[in-house]
């Protein structure tokens, strides 16, 4: 794993990705509904091809922060820049196609649907013919159709799931649901992947294949992905930087064995945790 | 690299329903022609067609897009009028220039849509249901006013626009069924169609997926407010007479019906509920004054024991039926859909 280095926003990003700038950037985020301060003064630096981990007792704000990222609730402040683009002003959409893609706490699969085609929603913008052409049934539609579905597959097989293409996404099991909801996210061609609980209701030995597979999928992907987890295992095992939140606000950063020796972490999270 | 539980390739599947729809069409037309059916029939048949895209057309935002707009037969009643006003103006041969007034139907009524669905769906629920509903009436009344208020002789008002070219026959109908069921089926099967099925099952997941849902709802309003122009064309070269009247909120309600009981999502479902609800009630004539209390005792009756209606959200696919008969392929949720068939089985 790689080293964690100082930069001068006040963010840490890993030794390799020095050289590139910052794929997503948070300064001052924050967030109000009616009276409650959700989350305040939320900065953030993540390198372009680093794992970091958001951690935080419930009702922190964690997946609130993934809801500002991503434009589900609009910030009441702050900006986010992804890569040097501002996102102000953009929506939900628009964010993903500038490259934030997420999956859900409550997992939001298309479940009507078969698991080839939940990928295939991901891969929209992927496939380029308009309608007239999807009407007249034109030779790039088939040509691109085609494409989409094995690339589809394709993806689908990082978690060994290319037989089940045909099957229903809403008949999976829990685990398989949270793989698809990731393959569909990865579908969409992002530059960061932000992951709320993935291991959630899976057992150990799934949670420990997980865990190889977010690392194969940055490997592979070459992209940021970054995960909101209160399996410790997991956060402290695969994560190079972890950010802790309390109460909308950040409490710590720093390397995993930095945030484990942390009493202010200790005390907020990890000690009640534990005992 | 896929299709493996379908077998048949796909340029057979056309084949055979591209051959199946001309046996149809051309034996259809040969009876009709040869008054082997009866004019009689014929015209409850065209009736039934003009059904059918009715609650094709509903279908695309009940069913794929899932609202509930409570005004449909407002678009109806826009490409009726449209299409009979174009149609009483030309000189021309008007059975000629009939493409051309249902095209003119169509986009009149899909321009509305346009226009309405922007902000209506921006609504949620009910409220796109309120909304819709209030539209409906508002298109009743301003035909039935808008000459009275304005001094024009364009509709007539409740006087009714009579003297419109009796254009509609079975051949054009059938037409008009048959390229309905095609380009709904075509788009739904494509990644417009993915899109639309994606807001509708879960609309925060879509958007984070990259999917415009502004424009794929607005899309998938107006494509069902075109069709209903057409139907609306069609209808109105069919009675030769309109009167806003006869596209009031029961109207609506019956072609609401004509889906939920199909199954909403279900093409196949819509031309068989629809086929059933229109010739029936002719069939029956001599217990006419029923006729609302069976709709609502069926309706009530079905979603007891069906509540996702008839064929669910189930399509019919020729090829994967013989597939079946054949006796090797299983059968698989993407199918082909080619239903134009039905429109003759109810001599
Ligand atoms: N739309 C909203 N309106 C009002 N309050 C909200 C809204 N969304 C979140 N909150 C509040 O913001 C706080 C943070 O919630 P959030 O879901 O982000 O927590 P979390 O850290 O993800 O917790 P968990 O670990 O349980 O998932 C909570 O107090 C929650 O009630
Ligand atoms: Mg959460």
């Amino acid at each position: 794993m790689s080293k964690l280095l100082p930069v001068p926003s006040r963010g840490m990003i890993p030794e390799r990705d020095i050289e590139s700038p910052p794929v997503l950037e948070a300064i001052h985020l924050g967030v109000d509904f009616g009276g409650l301060v959700a989350v305040d003064d939320f900065h953030l630096l993540i390198g372009r091809t680093e794992i970091s981990g958001l951690i935080g007792p419930n009702g922190a704000g964690k997946t609130t922060v993934f809801n500002l990222l991503t434009k589900v609730y609009q910030p009441t402040r702050g900006t986010i820049l992804l890569g040097d683009k501002d996102t102000a002003g953009m929506n939900t959409s628009q964010v993903c196609r500038a490259g934030i893609a997420r999956t859900f706490q409550n997992i939001r699969l298309f479940k009507d649907m078969t698991v080839a085609e939940n990928v295939m929603v991901g891969l929209h913008h992927d496939i380029k013919y308009h309608i007239p052409g999807a009407i007249f049934r034109v030779p790039g539609y088939w040509r691109q159709e085609k494409a989409a579905r094995g690339k589809a597959k394709d993806m689908l097989s990082i978690f060994n799931m290319q037989d089940m293409g045909d099957i229903k996404a809403g008949g999976l099991p829990y685990g398989a649901q949270r793989r698809l909801e990731i393959v569909r996210a990865l579908a969409t061609d992002p530059s960061i992947l932000l992951l709320d609980e993935p291991a959630a209701g899976m057992n150990p030995s799934e949670t420990a294949e997980l865990m190889e597979n977010i690392t194969k999928i940055r490997d592979v992907y070459q992209i940021a992905i970054m995960l909101i987890e209160h399996d410790m295992k997991l956060v402290m095992g695969i994560c190079e930087g972890i950010a802790v939140l309390n109460y909308g606000k950040i409490i710590a950063k720093g390397t995993p064995a930095e945030i484990m020796s942390n009493p202010v972490v200790v005390e907020a999270y990890l000690g009640k945790k534990e005992a | 690299m896929k299709q493996t539980t379908n077998k048949m390739p796909m340029w057979l599947r056309y084949v055979i329903n591209i051959i199946v729809f001309f046996v149809l069409f051309g034996g259809s037309t040969g009876l009709v022609n040869s008054s082997i059916i009866s004019t009689y029939y014929t015209r409850i048949i065209v009736l039934c067609g003009i059904n059918m895209i009715l609650a094709l057309s509903l279908n695309i935002a009940t069913g794929y897009l899932g609202q509930l707009p409570l005004g449909h037969a407002g678009f109806m009643a826009l490409g009726a009028y449209a299409s009979a006003i174009f149609m009483r103006s030309v000189t021309v041969s008007p059975s000629a220039i009939f493409p051309l007034g249902i095209l003119i139907g169509g986009v009149t009524a899909a321009f509305v849509g346009f226009l309405i669905g922007i902000p209506a769906l921006r609504l949620k629920g009910d409220y796109l249901a309120i909304i819709t509903l209030g539209f409906g009436e508002i298109i009743r009344v301003v035909l039935l006013n808008i000459d009275s208020v304005l001094g024009f002789k364009f509709t007539y008002g409740a006087a009714s626009l009579k003297n419109i070219p009796k254009t509609t026959n079975f051949f054009n109908t059938f037409l008009c069924v048959a390229i309905t069921c095609f380009v709904i089926h075509t788009i739904m099967k494509s990644r417009h169609g993915r899109a639309t099925l994606a807001i509708r099952d879960n609309e925060i997941a879509a958007e984070a997926c990259g999917i415009n849902t502004t424009y794929y709802k607005t899309f998938g309003f107006t494509l069902s407010a075109f069709f209903a122009g057409v139907a609306g064309a069609l209808y109105a070269g069919y009675i030769g007479v309109l009167s806003p009247s006869a596209f009031g909120f029961m109207k609506s309600i019956e072609i609401l019906v004509m889906v939920v009981l199909g199954g909403m999502g279900s093409m196949i479902g819509s031309i068989i509920s629809a086929t059933a609800l229109t010739a029936l009630p002719e069939m029956l004539r001599a217990f006419s004054q029923y006729r609302m209390i069976a709709y609502s005792l069926l309706l009530v009756i079905v979603m007891i024991f069906k509540p996702t209606g008839l064929m669910g959200n189930y399509d019919f696919s020729l090829s994967s039926l013989i597939g079946k008969i054949g006796g090797k392929s299983k059968p698989k949720s993407k199918t082909k859909t080619k239903p134009e068939k039905d429109g003759e089985t109810n001599e």
